[in-house]
């Protein structure tokens, strides 16, 4: 059987060369995503802002968004965001929080309720007080803050710092990403894209640390050798690798989006996104970054097995695994 | 490489065949399960209201309002003790969670040290603990001053019985609804969980917690048999004990107090150890029930709650003061649930509902439709993906990728977990990036062979080498499920449940399980060279 190679498998392409065009391509995109997220801010959903969210089936199809947001909008409930929902007869009507404490929440989805009557299912009722969203929005940035605070600690003992602390700020450069396409596209953020947000740490972090082992390993393996040029050489190992994996998760994440429902829409687009921001980033930022941190100037090895040097894995017949290597 | 210790295959195998076992429930309807000999496991999946449609409420125990009733019954207590004694005083009032009172004839002021010394009640925590608390402080001040504080431990403990009666009602009133296995729970220090499966009347349920348990005192006409015997007058109302079986107590319709003039009821002991129920009226109830305790000695009088009679003691001595004691055959445990119940017929404090999430069944059927078309497809997508790159090492990951989601789900069903939307995205996240393990095994394998090794060096250096990648890789994730799982509420546990016991299940089936089909495949056909 002949085997599909959509990438070429012995790549050697000059990743550290290109790091004086891709990390100011990462600070632009960086400094716009604050950007976007300064000018047009997240759309907090009722998660985080409180709130309610109604969504109904009309017995007629399609539901007439028209004649319910002109109802909705005259009986003093505030702004009223009514839109399509899926199918064509599924419409989601959005309350923001109504000033008035948890009491008043309650009161205008009976408005509602009494409003739109008997021709409608109502399939699902969320309504969030000011009290609970306060909590999950302090829930949500302590989930993030901690996590990233554990892995830092976690590679801090596998690696050395320079790693852990790359490691770290690609992963802060995912989320800011991430975060600014969720403003860009004013996808709702609500505590499923605190999930989503964490699972992309764990992603990124994943491929960042499959290439920071071989860097850790050809640092062992390759005493003399340039440091651009053996990053280069693990970058380049593990690519085929990284891009399969992202292709696996892309299509299974993929798979998710178009046909896992309205209801993770926003989810799923969000782990799209970092995934490939990901991907990107733990090939192209995390590795070159690892050089402005002084990883290792000039020859000098900062781990023990001196022995080692020079030995190129696989020309001895058995491999020769260096003092406290971990692969 | 090529060995594989024998106990090891059986183990494999073994925990391939529980999981098979332990997800044969999840396909078979209720009446099958019921059919199946007892060792068979009959766990299935628990379905999250997102998926299986129901009601979801958060309650809030308004304890504000407790404290300030408390402050205020003090600050009557302290009325009262000094009037009783004709003690007279100025300036009484209520600051933060003190109430203050000037005695104002210094000849006065022991006498009132005295009295005001009776008002701290030492509450029991008899079930709990042995330790007691005393709800009031009294301070004594210069030139008569009194200050009579709420204690921080007594204000605890009431806050804590708050939310314990609350919950009480709270479990009692969504009984009454009548759906299976309805979830009510702590959450925090002053919120309650209430969660009902498959429940639409989500209105109904509403009202039923925004109501106050309807407690009343009614004075007895006849008991049991007698009760029944005896017909019934337009004025009377035949209600039943909860003994079983039922006992029928006759009493008069007309309530000679309710709950809402109770301001207290406690478990406690009596001279001969035995188990009581200490209760006290408001000012106005005081009177009242010393009143009709006086002109009816001798006559039992009914304790209903929600048309239920608790107790119907006899007034054995006319009750003044407007405190009493129910004494029966309590043991701690009832004596504790009816003071319980007595107190949360007076419910001290407001349910405010928080947080409110109803799906309907409609939209949860869809979601696992949708959710499983996902599954399915991300899987064909994933599988394909891995034949077309590695070949016959390809259908190896893909056969570990099956067991790993068959293993995850048996997990779940084991665990009584609960599975959401998020979770079902937490699965098909796993299925992605499930065969990563494989990938970095298999791209070394090719590394290696690539060096000149032999076929089966290059397999065993690929797997060892690549181990410690993917134990590195694979605990980044699983440092952010388990963080999302402490951390995270409802949907997201959901979420970090399957994602968490997703990537142990890889590391098990990638690593292990691949490996023993690569080695059985190696040991049968004996290649020089590695498709890959």
């Amino acid at each position: 059987m002949r085997l599909i190679k959509l990438i070429p498998e012995d790549t050697k392409i000059p990743f550290m060369g290109a790091r004086f065009v891709t990390f100011p391509i990462s600070m632009v995109l960086v400094a716009a995503s604050f950007l976007v997220m300064a000018i047009f801010g997240l759309n907090y959903g009722i998660d985080f802002a409180g709130g309610t969210v109604i969504e109904v089936r009309s017995h007629v199809s399609p539901a007439n968004l028209h004649e319910i947001r002109s109802s909705l909008s005259s009986i003093g409930l505030g702004e009223v965001q009514v839109q399509g929902f899926g199918q064509p007869d599924d419409v989601l009507i959005r309350l923001q929080e109504q000033p008035g404490g948890e009491l008043a929440q309650q009161a205008a989805v009976s408005k509602v309720r009494a409003t739109l009557g008997d021709a409608y299912d109502y399939r699902r009722v969320e309504v969030v007080g000011p009290r609970v969203s306060a909590d999950l929005r302090r829930d949500g940035t302590i989930a993030v803050v901690v996590s990233l605070l554990l892995v830092l600690v976690y590679l801090w003992f596998r690696f050395e710092w320079q790693f852990a602390v790359g490691a770290v700020l690609t992963t802060i450069h995912d989320i800011v990403l991430t975060l600014g396409l969720l403003s860009a596209t004013q996808i709702s953020f609500d505590l499923t894209a605190i999930a989503a947000i964490l699972t992309i740490v764990g992603y990124s972090l994943n491929d960042t640390v499959v290439i920071y082992d071989r860097i850790r390993e050809n640092l062992r393996k390759y005493k003399k050798m340039p440091l651009p040029e053996l990053i280069d050489g693990a970058i380049n190992q593990t690519l085929t690798r990284t891009i399969r994996t992202s292709t696996t998760t892309i299509l299974a994440v993929g798979a998710l989006l178009v046909f896992g429902g309205e209801a993770l829409r926003g989810f799923n687009f969000a782990m799209l996104c970092g995934i490939v921001i990901g991907t990107y980033s733990s090939i192209v930022i995390s590795a070159p970054l690892l050089i402005f941190l002084r990883l290792r100037t000039g020859g000098g090895a900062p781990s023990s097995g001196a022995d080692e040097t020079g030995d190129k894995a696989g020309k001895s017949g058995k491999p020769g695994r260096p003092a406290g290597a971990t692969v | 490489m090529l060995h594989f210790a024998r106990w090891k295959i059986w183990l494999i195998v073994a925990s391939i065949a529980a999981s098979i076992v332990f997800l044969i429930p999840n396909f078979l309807d209720r009446g099958t399960l019921a059919k199946l000999p007892g060792w068979f496991p009959t766990r299935q999946l628990t379905l999250g209201l997102d998926l299986q449609g129901g009601a979801h409420l958060m309650l809030e125990v308004d304890t504000q309002a407790m404290v300030k009733e408390r402050l205020e019954v003090l600050r009557d207590d302290v009325r009262r003790v000094l009037r009783e004694d004709r003690i007279g005083y100025t300036g009484i009032g209520i600051q933060g969670t003190t109430v203050q009172v000037r005695i104002t004839d210094q000849a006065q002021v022991e006498k009132a040290a005295q009295k005001l010394a009776t008002i701290p009640q030492s509450l029991s925590d008899a079930v709990f603990s042995t330790t007691r608390v005393v709800d009031v402080e009294v301070v004594r001040g210069e030139n008569g001053l009194f200050r009579l504080s709420l204690t921080a431990p007594g204000l605890d403990y009431r806050t804590r019985r708050v939310v314990e009666q609350s919950m009480e009602v709270v479990r009692r009133r969504v009984d009454q609804l009548g759906t299976t296995e309805p979830v009510i729970a702590r959450q925090g220090g002053t919120r309650l969980l209430v969660q009902v499966p498959g429940l639409q009347d989500i209105e109904r349920l509403k009202d039923l917690l925004r109501q106050t348990a309807r407690l009343t005192f009614h004075l007895v006409d006849a008991v049991g048999p007698q009760a029944m015997a005896t017909e019934r007058g337009a004025d009377q109302d035949l209600l039943y004990t909860r003994d079983d079986p039922p006992i029928p107590i006759l009493m008069q319709k007309r309530a000679m107090l309710t709950g809402e003039e109770l301001v207290d009821a406690q478990a406690a002991y009596d001279q001969t150890s035995q188990a009581v129920v200490n209760f006290r009226f408001n000012t106005s109830g005081a009177q009242k029930f010393g009143q009709i305790t006086q002109e009816n000695v001798g006559r039992p009088f009914a304790v209903v709650l929600d048309k239920d009679v608790i107790t119907y003691p006899r007034i054995n001595m006319p009750i003044l003061g407007g405190s009493g004691q129910i004494s029966g055959n309590f043991t701690v445990q009832s004596a504790n649930d009816l003071a319980l119940l007595l107190r949360a017929g007076a419910l001290p404090a407001d349910l405010t509902i928080v947080e409110e999430r109803t799906v309907g069944p409609g939209l949860g059927a869809d979601s696992i439709a949708a959710g499983k078309l996902a599954a399915v497809v991300g899987t064909v997508l994933v599988v394909l993906y891995m034949i077309g790159n590695y070949g016959l090492l390809g259908i190896f990951a893909d056969v570990a990728v099956v067991l790993n989601i068959a293993m995850l789900l048996a997990i779940l069903s084991f665990l009584q977990a609960t599975l959401t939307l998020p979770g079902i995205a937490g699965i098909v996240l796993t299925i992605g990036m499930a065969v990563d393990a494989n990938v970095l095994i298999y791209e070394r394998i090719r590394e290696e062979q690539k060096l000149g090794r032999s076929a089966v060096a290059s397999i065993d250096a690929g797997f060892s080498r690549a181990m410690g990648t993917i134990v590195d890789s694979n605990l980044t994730t699983l440092i952010a499920a388990v963080v999302m799982f402490l951390l995270g509420s409802g949907p997201i546990k959901g979420f970090a449940v399957t994602l968490g016991v997703g990537i142990l299940t890889t590391l098990f089936t990638a690593v292990t399980v691949s490996r023993l089909m690569v080695v059985l495949w190696l040991r049968r056909f004996r290649p020089t060279r590695i498709p890959i």
